[in-house]
């Protein structure tokens, strides 16, 4: 049962490329991945669901930033616009012309991607503040495009409304149908980024987030593969931002503005830069941090304060809470959640007999 | 000792869970719940820190005084910082908690949820914000924007400009100065349609988010355009600093009215002061003031309870709004209740309730709406105060205008949504 490694006994490529060398580990995300996607949309209530929802699309947005700020090194504040543009295209996909969500998720990914390329093209020749600055650009200009472009927005209300998906002639009605739908794309997505990142391109981003003159210099084509970060963390994100439609029925380009990419950035960075599991662990603690806190001073407040007060406390308290959380996460492991969750398991891997 | 500090944060924080869930299996059995979305924080927080205590006032003030038939009042509050994903689990939280009436904020957020509500059956307040075609009951059953829209603000603004300019608009130079989104761009085929009819001239002045600069647009107003009215929609920090450019360029307050957002106390006080602001219009879809019979109620109430009266009630503006939107879904539970003749109301019955409200005016704080099946608007009734010796005066009674014209706009939002 609790079979561990007692040394490296790897005699082969595949075994050392392994995404999951232990059994264990292997053993340990079947089950999780069974409870998340048989188990959970059977048994768990319809509000515990529309938690999980909101939290799969964090996790795909968040995996997309991730490969490009955690693993390319490049900064960017435009998050909330890709989903924008993402959530558009496929919007207009739907309503004109009718297609089926496997061509218009696709679509509206594809559609993120050359505009994220676009806008990765200053990376070039800036780095760090001043590109963060560039992307910061590329969100207010798609924010104006769309708000002003009754073209792409549909109308003055800049929002276009989106019938539900349907499969097989069912249509994703309930939250658990629509958790299911988006599960395939989280899990597509996840499989995606960790492959990924071992094959000849997912190395080159590391290489060039380490040292780009160095990676440079090895023959790594720096301006391609910095646009190849940019096109491939906006097709995340304009995916996640066709699902967030889809899920709410809606694209509104007040859902995707400034704050939602400072959200998405603050995701990446808690949960762990360069982790494909700190995504998940940050796209779930970003949404699920302030309900809980809710939660928490919901319970206990009526102990100290009168109702009244406690409606006027709880979301400034909140949001005190919320910030000193990050901070004291930041202060105990700066790299994140992910680094956290790996100091326990490795101090758990050789429990009892560390010495 | 760190372990054991973790263990005794989780023992705490499991036995607080513990307790609330607890405190809400104990419950009584009787009541109705109203959930409520608000935006203590966040991008709108002027409003929402008013607004919700309003409500949560009027409540308070049903549940002790004029009960309902065999019920009490629940409304919990959740606070969404004007974000969508909360929103959306604030509506899931609280449908699970039993709520069959809400009052959601904001234009994005009602957008997310609308879908959600009209599956659910969940009849829904959205007062001056939202989905500007929700006025039409037939093609969004469960939304209740119950007072004005930006349509039938854009109307009555210019109506108020015509009956200021002596009866006519012909000839006469208007400007439009609004923010630059989705809510402030609404009024604008309004308002260029009745450019056509009245023969005015229009210009428009947009102010980009988050609108804390507009020298420019207020010097091309008063230096070149000239206009002999001014209408502003305008949110946020930006209507008093409107205000008080428009003062200190010396164009006069009384040719300006500001639409429902650019009006409470706060902006006036940002200005500089009622000095600053002498003159200046507002427009309003509840009543202004401290005149009303339901504030002194509540103000007795807190006597009565021995506690000072909060400071809130001071911006009568957006707390006597907050006091519409709570008495209006009141109203609306009375009436399902006499449908359901005392049995727990289902959303369907509050929707039905809803729109049986008639000439309910809670002594002239609330204009004279008729809420229909296919008027959710209940007409579109504003009133114009003015700014005069440090405090809102009436300058109009309640009234709409150009209804054909507003409905139309309706039917084609209807069309593009």
């Amino acid at each position: 049962m609790f079979h561990r490694e007692a040394g490296v006994f790897k005699t082969s490529y595949g075994a050392d490329m392994a995404l999951y060398p232990l059994p264990i580990a292997k053993w340990g995300v079947a089950a999780f991945a069974g409870l998340f996607i048989a188990v959970a949309p059977l048994t768990f209530g319809e509000y515990y669901l529309s938690l999980l929802n909101l939290c799969l699309v964090a996790i795909i947005g968040a995996l997309g930033l991730n490969i490009l700020l955690g693993y390319t090194g490049q900064i960017s504040i435009g998050q909330g616009a890709f989903m924008s543009v993402g959530a558009y295209t496929a919007a207009n996909l739907i309503v004109r012309l009718g297609l089926p969500f496997w061509i218009t998720i696709p679509a509206g990914g594809l559609m993120a991607a050359l505009v994220g390329t676009l806008v990765g093209i200053p990376s070039l020749r800036i780095k760090g503040i001043y590109l963060a600055i560039a992307t910061l650009a590329a969100q207010l200009i798609i924010e104006w495009t769309i708000n002003h472009v009754t073209w792409i927005s549909g109308g003055m209300q800049s929002s276009i409304e989106i019938p539900r998906p349907s499969l097989f002639g069912i249509r994703l009605t309930t939250e658990a149908k629509i958790y299911v739908f988006l599960m395939f794309f989280v899990v597509l997505a996840i499989v995606a980024t960790l492959n990924l990142l071992r094959s000849r391109i997912g190395r080159a981003f590391i290489a060039i987030r380490d040292q780009d003159i160095a990676a440079e210099i090895i023959g790594i084509n720096i301006f391609r593969y910095k646009l190849y970060a940019f096109a491939i963390s906006s097709f995340y994100a304009g995916v996640a931002g066709a699902l967030e439609s889809y899920y709410l029925g809606i694209a509104n380009y007040e859902q995707f503005q400034l704050d939602v990419s400072i959200d998405y950035l603050a995701m990446v960075i808690i949960g762990g830069l360069g982790s494909v599991l700190g995504s998940i662990f940050g796209a779930v603690f970003v949404t699920l941090l302030p309900i809980a806190t809710r939660w928490g001073l919901q319970s206990f407040g009526h102990l100290f304060v009168s109702q009244a007060d406690l409606d006027n406390l709880i979301p400034s308290l909140r949001l005190v809470i919320f910030g000193g959380l990050i901070i004291f996460f930041l202060i105990v492991e700066p790299d994140g959640l992910a680094r956290l969750w790996r100091n326990i398991r490795n101090y758990f891997r050789v429990w009892p007999f560390s010495y | 000792m760190t372990r054991i500090s973790i263990i005794a944060a989780a023992l705490v924080v499991g036995a607080g869970a513990a307790l609330g869930l607890a405190g809400s299996a104990a419950a009584q059995p009787k009541k109705i719940v109203i959930g409520v979305q608000c935006d203590r924080t966040g991008a709108t927080q002027i409003v929402g820190t008013v607004l919700c205590p309003a409500m949560h006032d009027y409540f308070n003030y049903v549940n002790a005084n004029q009960p309902l038939a065999g019920y009490t009042i629940d409304a919990p509050e959740i606070d969404t910082s004007y974000k969508v994903p909360p929103a959306v689990e604030a509506y899931q939280r609280q449908k699970q908690e039993g709520a069959v009436i809400m009052a959601v904020y904001g234009t994005p957020q009602t957008h997310a949820l609308n879908e959600r509500l009209e599956k659910d059956q969940m009849p829904t307040t959205t007062p001056g914000f939202g989905i500007a075609a929700s006025a039409d009951g037939g093609k969004y059953p469960y939304l209740f924007p119950i007072a004005a829209s930006y349509f039938s603000e854009g109307a009555a603004a210019v109506k108020f400009a015509k009956d200021q300019l002596g009866g006519s608009l012909k000839g006469k130079k208007i400007a439009y100065i609004y923010i630059d989104n989705p809510a402030g761009k609404e009024p604008l085929p309004l308002i260029q349609d009745l450019q056509k009819s009245e023969g005015f001239e229009l210009r428009t002045f947009a102010v980009p988010l988050p609108g804390v600069e507009l020298g420019a647009q207020v010097l091309d107003i008063t230096q070149r355009y000239h206009p002999d009215f001014v209408i502003s929609h305008l949110f946020g920090r930006s209507p008093s600093i409107l205000i008080k450019s428009l003062k200190q360029n010396g164009y006069p307050l009384s040719k300006a009215v500001g639409l429902v957002w650019a009006s409470a106390e706060a902006d006036i006080k940002a200005a500089g002061g009622w000095q600053v602001a002498e003159g200046y219009h507002t427009m309003q879809f509840a009543g202004a003031g401290d005149d009303y019979p339901i504030r002194q109620a509540i103000k007795a109430m807190y006597a009565k309870e021995g506690k000072t009266v909060p400071a809130t009630m001071d911006d009568t503006v957006i707390y006597n709004r907050g006091l519409f939107e709570a008495a209006i879904q009141v109203e609306a539970l009375r009436n399902a209740l006499k449908l359901t003749h005392g049995d727990p109301p289902t959303g369907t019955d509050v929707k039905k309730g809803m729109e049986e409200i008639h000439d309910f005016t809670l002594g002239g704080l609330v204009p004279p709406l008729q809420i229909t099946p296919t008027d959710h608007e209940g007409g579109g009734y504003v009133r114009i105060f003015k700014v005069h010796d440090g405090k809102l005066v009436p300058e109009t009674g309640w009234f709409n205008a150009y209804r054909d014209l507003v409905w139309q706009q309706v039917k084609a939002a209807e069309k593009t949504e």
